[in-house]
């Protein structure tokens, strides 16, 4: 299983290793290295490496290479998730998870690395154990630990641990309950040219926010929970129920926690918010070209878009941009050749148009290819499938409880050929 | 260290007892001398009966013991159930144990299939080495097959219906975990499952992305109609790393087929202006693949290759220079016009790769353009000394050959050559030189060879194979990371192959004396409830747990019994899942299976629940067996009027299901089985007892000599539903030939009915069944009008589709053109597929299509607009009640097992007096099935019909039951369903109809 961990920075720093059997020196990362300098961009190293004697398995999240070293046959996605849900506790724990957090922390961290894995197998990776485990870090906390030198690693077991129960602690007190579910839903597209839609997709995720007190059992249902394609749940909601009756039972985790992910069907008709009228065109001689973009409001069933910001990974060639905006900010970064322009807010009557001139590298060819346009957008209040919470129910507990649901809309992966 | 060990595994606490299991590898790898001592901790561990334990413990044996797999046997089942409730990691280490051992207990569940399939399925995937080795091993078994059908162990089935709700898991290891586990273990008819659950792991990190790419890569291969309907997921947007987007490629290379080439090399056409230069050489070399592998598009792939061909990039131009050298060698003759365009090129592409490959094709074709080959080789001597290695031996390789072919010309070009490459600083091309010049100028003494030069060098050389490089690494346990490597790893433990006989079974039953005392067991994960107690004592805080259970006990509303068999009957099963699904079991409190699969079981026995999961399985066996009991009866002669009309009515559920089956059958993914609950996929027979029935038929019918006629018809209906079904591909365009030709068999079958009684009925029922409704009135369709039926006949691959049968009919003296659908408007969960542009429908001509809409089981109305070239007409189709559902076969006991379920609320019933006319219960089917597409379900008594079908997009099940009371003249109607809007129309639907 998992034998060692290393942290290593975007400038090639270990800055943190951890050895679960035996140390294994750090000179192994240097293969990781290798495949880092081959791959260029960090999104582009393989995530399992070769090594004579071991192999390497990383992520890379928020700037942060997670290396694993493995040395015998493991499932390669068992590491993943593993090296994923690390990086989840890390940011669940102190609000972000980056190196300079790390560092501050470092205690913290290896006692949580120390508990998660044993022996190279994972044992407490529910947030809920590890928090009643080693208390997430407060200032009076720090201050406490630091004058008497105690640590912050719970005295006794925690009793979800054995209960059937796993992911909720006991005794959860609150004066004020509340419970709110985000119903976030992203649309993946990819429109073509002419505007046509070639694949067009839904992926949502219901994230909750539950602080009741005791042991309550809710029950969530939908007003058409036939929409749902694929879904997946997290550990505690009742499979069956789902398969019966289509209405999420569960004893809620203490805390955030993501409840449901869940897909509509390519098959179901995608609304798409907006549409983009766009014209790139690079001149043969001159070594120039032109850029002429309009974003207008589709389908967007009567609510706002806000956020909408277009970026444009212009070809290499091009070194500088002189455009004007309508509305919003552009902004074009001739190091990474990305073209950003900021929107904000969609104004319906005066649509907003990005206009003007691109020059080239003189002497260069033009490029063959247009480049795409990647729409990040987000519409409050609505969820672009149609799906509804229809009601919430608690059993189990007297009170009555504070409830909420909000729904957003946001762009997935939403690419615009040209 | 070892004593230490062995006190924590019999500690109470299962915290305990689950680090010590943690322990055991530890003290494995600090001294293997131990080892059989800890086997036997490790024995004594398996036989825990907690969740937290399972996870840990199967650990410890994998590391330690992965090849003493008898110690799983008698905890097998135990580990089958608690599986659901154990924690992530723990599950995917249990998965992938039980995977290896299932592949050394259990038959091949396909062994039938390959069969069946045999040359076709060949053809079709192209030449498989496992599928030949497939077909050796059942050349052995095959005698033994054929006698005895395969029937699937219900410790087989168990494995694969209690890791399917784990597809759902959020943690993408398991869902892996449980797919390569279909993959490996599930009748093809049941794999599909797991594609949209690999689909949707794609959303996830790229980390996560490249791996579940690399193994869906993989099963495509094998697999390709499981991925088929999700091939838009696998489109590659431009902000997708490169190792993803090859991955990408990989798969829709894969899942390319005569269908959908099409749109696929329509992408392929974007990917290629790509920026990412190392994406495009990707895309050319899998549009040669698309090429190779499908005919039809060779010539566009290369017409599109060869205008590359002039791009300014020259990566892309020499990518596209050696793809385009190996579709040439399929076929050189048509394309000395390519080749002689690429010797051009050699003047400016520098690849080496591509000018070897330019200079290999003139060699070899060297008699298609004559004129050009000695001038190339020309050009080349003149460079010789300045290429690259690779292209120097092509160089020798084309001197070589013209030398034998045209002397004359370059006999001294030839000499230069040989002569530079004979002092050249690679000993290669120096070897290389001097063994040519010995073989092709003729020398006086020896010689011997140089008179075969000419076929050593000429010979016709085979076209190359365009292989995936992902083919043949299925022999890895998919997920694995020697699967990902393709080289085994340390550790890697092989999926064993098959056994040709399966093991004895018995190995896995649990003594009843073992499970009666655990029987009276476990609370949740507590472990024993004594020790539960004891634990309670001491932990106060543990208090709070008991009380929960019970509350949400509470859930269980008609469980009034809660307490009692609570503890008495969860053992072996998942009792724990009080967490899960405690609340959710709706059907006897004393199955908490854990799984699926509490619909199909007999409620009831609680204390045996491991017998009683062996016993249903058994059971749905028997169930088979009756099945074909119950057709083969009805081969006899009727003896009565009703068994008659019993008799058909069987046999029109059998028309009606065999193209569904044998669609599910060929194209290896079970849409409905995915959606649907296990209850239907059960009342689909297995496709091989299907085949067996069949056969049964085929035998019992020519006893009957008076059936002769019968026999014919039977055969033939067969035969051309099997026809259909073969060219009938997933889009909906070719549909309506099918609906067409399956009409037309029912008007076969109806001319027949004059002469056979047993079919009468059916075939009325099918009839009166299309009651035609108006879409467009002639005079508001302004001579255009439009009648609408339902079918009943299965829509194409989506069995949430139900086929509304459009008939057009042109009144007018002009053509009607361009007839299709425009802007349907779709209440949310509808939709629709269109049928196929009607181009020109002629003056008082008439046609008839067919398309499906998804009413998502409600009587809304579907609004479409109708367009001509000239007009467009609002119209909308609204569905009876009765049209929403679709036949099931069931057996009575199924039946009222079933209706057992649907009582209180979701029962309805009404009485009512019924006319002279109505007396029989011919009538009675006659007018029920007309009103609502549900099936007769057998029984006895013949004052009561029963009739049972279910909705088409939730599945639920819908019953109806009339009895008839002579007595008094009344009948009782009463329909069970879970939905109750559509159990109260069909109430009234039904009642309209019989009151006619």
């Amino acid at each position: 299983m998992i034998h060692s961990l290393f942290l290593i920075n975007s400038a090639a720093d270990i800055f943190l290793e951890k050895h679960w059997k035996s140390v294994i020196s750090r000179s192994v990362c240097d293969y990781f290295f290798e495949a880092q300098e081959k791959a260029g961009d960090p999104d582009n190293v393989p995530p399992v490496i070769r090594t004579p004697h071991h192999y390497l398995i990383n992520i890379y999240r928020d700037k942060i290479f997670f290396v694993s070293v493995i040395q015998t046959e493991v499932p390669p996605l068992f590491v993943i998730e593993f090296l994923h849900r690390v990086a989840e506790t890390l940011q669940d724990y102190f609000g972000e998870c980056s190196e300079s957090v790390i560092k501050d922390n470092v205690v913290i961290v290896y006692e949580l690395l120390e508990e998660m894995l044993d022996n190279g197998f994972p044992l407490a990776t529910e947030s809920n154990i590890l928090k009643e485990l080693i208390k997430p870090p407060t200032i009076l906390r720090s201050m406490v630990n630091t004058i008497t030198g105690s640590s912050n690693v719970g005295e006794t077991l925690p009793t979800g641990q054995l209960s059937t129960v796993p992911w909720r602690r006991a005794g959860v007190k609150y004066t004020n309950n509340e419970a709110y579910f985000d119903v976030i839903e992203e649309i993946d597209a990819i429109i073509d040219k002419s505007g046509a839609t070639v694949c067009a997709e839904i992926q949502g995720v219901i994230d909750a926010c539950v602080k009741l007190t005791g042991m309550p059992d809710l029950t969530l249902s939908f007003m058409n929970p036939r929409l749902l394609d694929d879904v997946s749940f997290h550990p505690c909601v009742r499979f069956k129920r789902w398969e019966s009756e289509r209405v999420l039972s569960f004893i809620p985790p203490d805390g955030n926690f993501r409840l449901m992910s869940y897909h509509v069907s390519a098959q179901n008709l995608v609304a798409i918010p907006i549409y983009v009228k766009q014209n790139i065109s690079f001149f043969e001689s001159g070594s120039s070209g032109r850029l002429d973009i309009t974003v207008g409001p589709k389908q967007t069933m009567g609510k706002p878009v806000e956020g909408l910001v277009v970026s444009i990974h212009m070809p290499k060639v091009v070194l500088s941009v002189s455009l004007t905006a309508s509305q919003g900010t552009q902004k074009y970064d001739a190091v990474t050749k990305v073209l950003v322009w900021d929107i904000g807010k969609l104004n319906q009557q005066k649509l907003p148009n990005l206009k003007g001139s691109l020059s080239l590298q003189s002497g260069a060819p033009k490029p063959e290819e247009n480049p795409s346009l990647n729409i990040d957008l987000k519409i409050q209040q609505l969820a672009i499938s149609g799906v509804k919470v229809s009601r919430l129910d608690m059993y189990g507990e007297k009170y009555k409880p504070f409830k909420g649901v909000k729904y957003i809309t946001k762009a997935g992966k939403f690419q615009v050929r040209t | 260290m070892m004593l230490a060990i062995k006190e924590a595994a019999s500690d109470m606490s299962p915290y305990v007892r689950k680090t010590a299991a943690h322990a055991i590898p530890k003290l494995y790898s600090l001294d293997p001398e131990q080892k059989d001592q800890l086997i036997e901790v490790i024995e004594k561990l398996l036989a825990d009966k907690t969740t937290l334990v399972a996870g840990s413990v199967v650990m410890a044996f994998e590391e330690v013991c992965p090849e003493r797999i008898d110690l799983i046997h008698k905890n097998y089942r135990k580990l089958c159930n608690l599986l659901i409730d154990v924690e992530e990691w723990g599950q995917v280490v249990i998965i992938n144990m039980l995977t290896r051992y299932a592949r050394t207990q259990f038959l091949n569940p396909n062994i039938n299939e390959c069969l069946l399939e045999e040359g076709g399925e060949k053809a079709f995937y192209g030449s498989d080495e496992d599928d030949e080795a497939k077909e050796e091993e059942n050349a052995e078994v095959s005698p033994m097959a054929k006698r005895k059908p395969y029937v699937m162990d219900p410790d087989h089935r168990l494995l694969l219906r209690n890791t399917k709700p784990l597809l759902q898991s959020r943690n993408a290891a398991v869902v892996m975990a449980v797919a390569q586990l279909y993959f490996h273990l599930a009748p093809k008819a049941e794999v599909g499952v797991i594609a949209k659950a690999l689909v949707r792991l794609m959303r996830s990190h790229s980390e996560v992305q490249y791996v579940v790419l690399q193994n869906v890569a993989t099963m495509s291969i094998k697999r390709r109609g499981m991925f088929e309907p999700y091939l838009k997921s696998f489109y590659i947007r431009s902000t997708d790393p490169t190792q993803i987007k090859v991955l990408k490629l990989e798969v829709l290379t894969n899942l390319a087929s005569e269908t959908n080439i099409s749109t696929i090399l329509r992408e392929f056409q974007t990917y290629i202006k790509s920026m990412d230069k190392d994406f495009v050489a990707a895309t050319i070399q899998a549009i040669g693949r698309c090429a190779t592998n499908i005919g039809e598009v060779r010539d566009t792939c290369l017409n599109g290759l060869v205008q590359l061909l002039s791009n300014r990039d020259e990566l892309v131009v020499a990518e596209s220079v050696v793809v385009i050298k190996k579709l040439l060698q399929m076929q050189p003759e048509q394309h000395s016009e390519i080749i002689k365009h690429m010797a051009k090129l050699t003047d400016n592409i520098q690849v080496p790769m591509a000018r070897a490959s330019i200079l290999w094709l003139i060699g070899e074709y060297c008699e298609h353009v004559p004129k050009i080959a000695p001038d190339v080789l020309r050009k080349m001597a003149k460079t010789f000394t300045n290429e690259e290695d690779i292209v120097k031996l092509q160089i020798i390789n084309l001197a070589a050959k013209l030398y034998l072919t045209n002397s004359k010309q370059t006999k001294l070009l030839t000499q230069y050559v040989l002569n530079l490459a004979k002092y050249d600083q690679n000993y290669d091309i120096r070897d290389r030189a001097r063994f040519i010049r010995q073989l092709i100028v003729p020398m006086e003494k020896g010689g011997a060879l140089s008179k075969y030069a000419k076929k050593l060098f000429l010979a016709l050389k085979p076209a190359p194979v365009l292989e995936s490089p992902f083919k043949d690494r299925d022999h890895f346990q998919l997920g694995s990371l020697s699967h990902l490597l393709n080289a085994k790893t340390g550790g890697y433990q092989e999926l064993p192959d098959w056994p040709d006989v399966a093991p004895d079974p018995s190995v896995r039953n649990v003594e009843l004396e073992e499970v009666f005392p655990t029987s009276e067991g476990r609370i949740g994960l507590l472990g024993d409830w004594r020790e539960v107690i004891k634990l309670l004592e001491r932990v106060t805080t543990l208090t709070r747990v008991p009380e929960w259970t019970k509350c949400s006990s509470r859930d269980k509303r008609k469980d009034k019994k809660v307490e009692k068999p609570f503890y008495s009957d969860s053992d072996g099963e998942s009792g724990p899942t009080e967490s899960a699904d405690s609340g959710s079991d709706s059907a006897s409190g004393s199955e908490s299976g854990g799984s699926s699969s509490s619909s199909e079981e007999e409620s009831g026995s609680g204390s045996e629940s491991e017998e009683s999961e062996e016993e249903s399985d058994s059971e749905e066996e028997e169930q088979k067996k009756k099945r074909k009991k119950i057709v083969q009866r009805k081969m006899k002669p009727p003896a009565s009027e009703s068994a008659a009309s019993e008799e058909s009515c069987g046999e029109d559920q059998k028309i009606l299901q065999k193209p569904k089956e044998i669609r599910s059958e060929s194209d290896e993914e079970d849409e409905s089985q995915s959606e649907s609950s296990e209850s239907e996929s059960e009342s689909e027979p297995e496709s091989e007892s299907e085949a067996e029935v069949k056969k049964k038929k085929k035998v019992s019918v020519p006893n009957l000599p008076s059936k002769q006629t019968r026999k014919t018809t039977v055969e033939k209906k067969e035969m051309s539903l099997l026809d259909l079904d073969d060219f009938e591909p997933t889009t909906s365009q070719v549909t309506p030939v099918n609906n067409v030709l399956s009409n037309s068999l029912v008007t076969d079958l109806e001319g027949l009915s004059l002469t056979d009684t047993m079919m009468s009925s059916a075939t009325v029922t099918t009839a009166s069944s299309l009651k035609m409704y108006e879409l467009l009135h002639r005079i508001k369709g302004e001579g255009l009008a439009v009648e609408y039926c339902f079918s009943r006949q299965p829509f194409g691959s989506d069995s949430h589709m139900i086929a509304v049968q459009l008939h057009f009919t042109n009144n007018t003296t002009s053509e009607v053109k361009a007839l299709r659908v425009e802007e349907p408007k779709l209440q949310s969960g509808m939709r629709m597929k269109e049928f196929p542009e009607i181009d020109v429908l002629p003056p008082s001509g008439s046609v008839t299509v067919v398309m499906g809409i998804d009413f998502s089981d409600s009587t809304q109305t579907a609004n479409f607009q109708l367009c001509t070239h000239t007009r467009k007409f609002f119209v909308s189709i609204q569905p009876p009640v009765g049209e929403l559902m679709m036949p099931v076969f069931m057996t009575e006991n199924e039946f009222k097992k079933e209706q057992g379920k649907l009582m209180g609320m979701n029962e309805l019933s009404e009485k009512l007096v019924l006319g002279a006319m109505c007396q029989n219960d011919h009538t009675i089917v006659q007018r029920v099935t007309s009103a609502a597409n549900v099936s007769r379900v057998p029984c006895g008594s013949d004052k009561e019909c029963r009739f049972a079908g279910k909705t088409m997009t939730s599945g639920s099940l819908v019953l109806v039951t009339v009895v008839t009371k002579a007595d008094e003249g009344t009948v009782q109607l009463t329909v069970n369903c879970e939905k109750m809007v559509i159990g109260t129309m069909l109430v009234k639907d039904i009642l309209q109809a019989l009151n006619q």
